[in-house]
C-alpha cells in the first residue's frame, strides 16, 4: 500500500513554513521524522492534501541546558535525546521513557516533537510531559505561544495545535535534587506500542512520599495525568519491607496505588479489555512508585 | 514532480519522483535494489532496514523525496558474493537464517548496533535488534551470529560501504 497522493513542500526556514502552513489551513500536515506520520498515511487514516517536512529547518533541533529548565528542540531526534548528557543528568524521566520508544531504526529518524504533537495516548512522551508539567513552545504567522502540558492533549491524536502552528521545542523543568524518577511500561513482545504505561516522579522526605506526580500511558482516548493517586499516595511509605504487600500482610503502597485508574476511560483493543488495563494502571504505579523512590 | 539526487551504494542517482514514493519503493523499483525486501509496510518488522546517512532507517518509512541529498547503503552496498561482509558471513556460518526474507534488515541493524557497541553482550544484541523480527529462527542463531560477526570485525573499523 502507498500513500494516497499529496503536494509536498519542504520549507527552508521558520517564517516559510509558518507561512505555508498558514496559508495551507487544516489541509496540511507537518513531517518530521515521520515515524508515526508515514505508517498512517500508509494504512489510509490520514490523507492529508499536502505535507510540510520541517527536515530542513534549521534551529529546531538540539537540547539546551536553560537554568530551571531543560528545552528541547521538536526536531530532535529521540536517538539525539538518549545520547545528551543534559537530558540524562538534569531529566532522566525523559530518557527513561525515550529508551523505550519503539526501536533503534525508529529512534534514529522519530523525533522528540513529532512524537509528542501525534498526541497518541499509546506513545510513551505524553504521560512524561504531563508528570513533568512540561511547558510546550509553538510558533505561528501571529507570533509564539505557550500552552502547557495539562492542555496539550485535547483528544485521541489532537494536540491543542491550531492549524499553521509549528511546535518550537518543549520547556522541560528540572526537579532538583530529592527527586526520583521511573517509566514503567507493560507491552507485547513483538512491538513496542505500550498497552498501559506509567511515568512517575516523585519525592521521598523522611521515608515517605512527599510529592508523587504520575502520568498514564493508553488509559484514554487522551494521555492522563493521575490526580486521584498522586493525593492517595501523599504521606505513604514507598519502601514497607518484607514481603511487599503479597499474602494478605498490608501495604500502604499498595493500597494507595489502587486509585492509579480513577476516572481513567482506558481502550478496549485486542491487546486488553478495560478492566485489565484498569488493573494493570495500579499493579504498574505500584512498580513505578517503588523504582522512582528506591 | 520533484527532482531528487541520492547516493545509493556508493552510486549517484538522480530521479524524479513523486512525493509519495517511499524509499523503500525507488530502492527496488526504480533502481533495481531488490536486496531490501518490504516485510510489514508499516515500521514493525524491520526487514526494509537500510543505512541512511550512516545510521540505521526503516525505508518503508521514510518518503524518497526525504531522502534528498542522502547517502543510502543496503545490503547490496556491504559486499559481494564472493567477498561477504564479516556480518555477513556470520550470518551463513552460524544458521542464523531459515527463509531468509528478515535477513537483510537483521544484518544492517547488527552493523549498526555494532557502532556503538563493538562488543555487544546477547542483551544488548537483542535490544539492538528488537526492531527486527524474525519467525522463523528463534533468534538464537541470530544472537550468536552477531557476536560472530562482532568478533570478527573487531579491531578493523566498523564497514558500511
Amino acid at each position: 500500500m502507498i500513500p494516497a497522493a499529496f503536494d509536498y513542500i519542504r520549507p527552508a526556514s521558520l517564517d516559510e513554513a509558518c507561512r505555508v502552513l498558514g496559508d495551507a489551513g487544516d489541509e496540511a500536515k507537518i513531517l518530521a521524522g515521520g515515524q508515526s506520520l508515514l505508517p498512517l498515511l500508509r494504512l489510509r487514516l490520514a490523507y492529508p492534501a499536502a505535507l510540510v517536512d520541517l527536515g530542513r529547518v534549521p534551529g529546531l533541533r538540539g537540547v539546551e541546558d536553560r537554568g530551571d529548565h531543560v528545552f528541547i528542540g521538536a526536531l530532535t531526534t529521540h536517538d539525539e535525546v538518549l545520547r545528551s548528557a543534559v537530558v540524562r543528568e538534569h531529566v532522566p524521566l525523559v530518557a527513561l521513557a525515550t529508551a523505550t520508544v519503539a526501536d533503534p531504526a525508529v529512534r534514529h529518524r522519530g523525533t522528540f516533537g513529532g512524537s509528542l504533537a501525534h498526541a497518541d495516548p499509546a506513545g510513551d512522551l505524553p504521560a512524561v510531559a504531563l508528570a513533568l508539567d512540561c511547558v510546550f513552545v509553538a510558533r505561528s504567522g501571529e507570533g509564539e505561544r505557550e500552552i502547557p502540558a495539562a492542555e496539550f492533549f485535547v483528544d485521541y491524536l489532537e494536540p491543542a495545535l491550531h492549524p499553521g502552528e509549528v511546535l518550537l521545542g518543549v520547556r522541560v523543568p528540572k526537579l532538583g535534587a530529592g527527586w526520583g524518577f521511573h517509566y514503567e511500561k507493560f507491552h507485547r513482545t513483538a512491538q513496542a506500542w505500550a498497552v498501559v504505561g506509567v511515568a512517575a516522579a516523585v519525592r521521598v522526605e523522611g521515608g515517605s512520599l512527599e510529592e508523587a506526580r504520575i502520568g498514564l500511558t493508553n488509559m484514554g482516548p487522551a494521555p492522563v495525568r493521575a490526580r486521584a493517586v498522586e493525593t492517595a499516595l501523599r504521606g505513604v511509605a514507598p519502601a514497607p519491607g518484607g514481603n511487599g504487600g503479597a499474602g494478605g500482610s498490608r501495604d500502604p503502597l499498595r493500597d494507595a496505588c489502587g486509585e492509579a485508574a480513577e476516572g481513567t476511560a482506558p481502550p478496549a483493543d485486542l491487546h486488553a479489555g478495560q478492566d485489565y488495563r484498569r488493573h494493570l494502571a495500579r499493579v504498574l504505579t505500584y512498580r513505578a512508585v517503588r523504582a522512582a523512590s528506591a | 514532480m520533484p527532482r531528487i539526487t541520492v547516493t545509493v551504494d556508493g552510486v549517484r542517482y538522480e530521479e524524479e519522483v513523486e512525493p509519495r514514493l517511499l524509499l523503500v519503493h525507488l530502492l527496488r523499483d526504480r533502481l533495481g535494489k531488490t536486496g531490501t525486501p518490504v516485510g510489514c509496510d508499516t515500521g514493525n518488522c524491520g526487514a526494509c532496514t537500510v543505512m541512511l546517512d550512516g545510521r540505521s532507517a526503516k525505508s518503508c518509512s521514510v518518503l524518497a523525496v526525504q531522502a534528498d541529498e542522502c547517502d543510502v547503503v543496503t545490503i547490496e552496498g556491504l559486499g559481494r558474493a564472493a567477498e561477504l561482509h564479516p556480518m555477513q558471513k556470520a550470518f551463513h556460518t552460524e544458521h542464523a537464517l531459515q527463509c531468509g526474507y528478515c535477513t537483510p534488515g537483521m544484518i544492517m541493524a547488527a552493523i549498526d548496533l555494532l557502532r556503538d557497541d563493538p562488543d555487544p553482550s546477547d542483551e544488548a544484541i537483542r535490544a539492538g535488534l528488537e526492531g527486527n523480527l524474525c519467525r522463523c529462527t528463534g533468534y538464537c542463531n541470530i544472537v550468536r551470529a552477531v557476536r560472530r560477526g562482532a568478533r570478527e570485525m573487531s579491531g578493523e573499523e566498523v564497514r558500511t560501504s
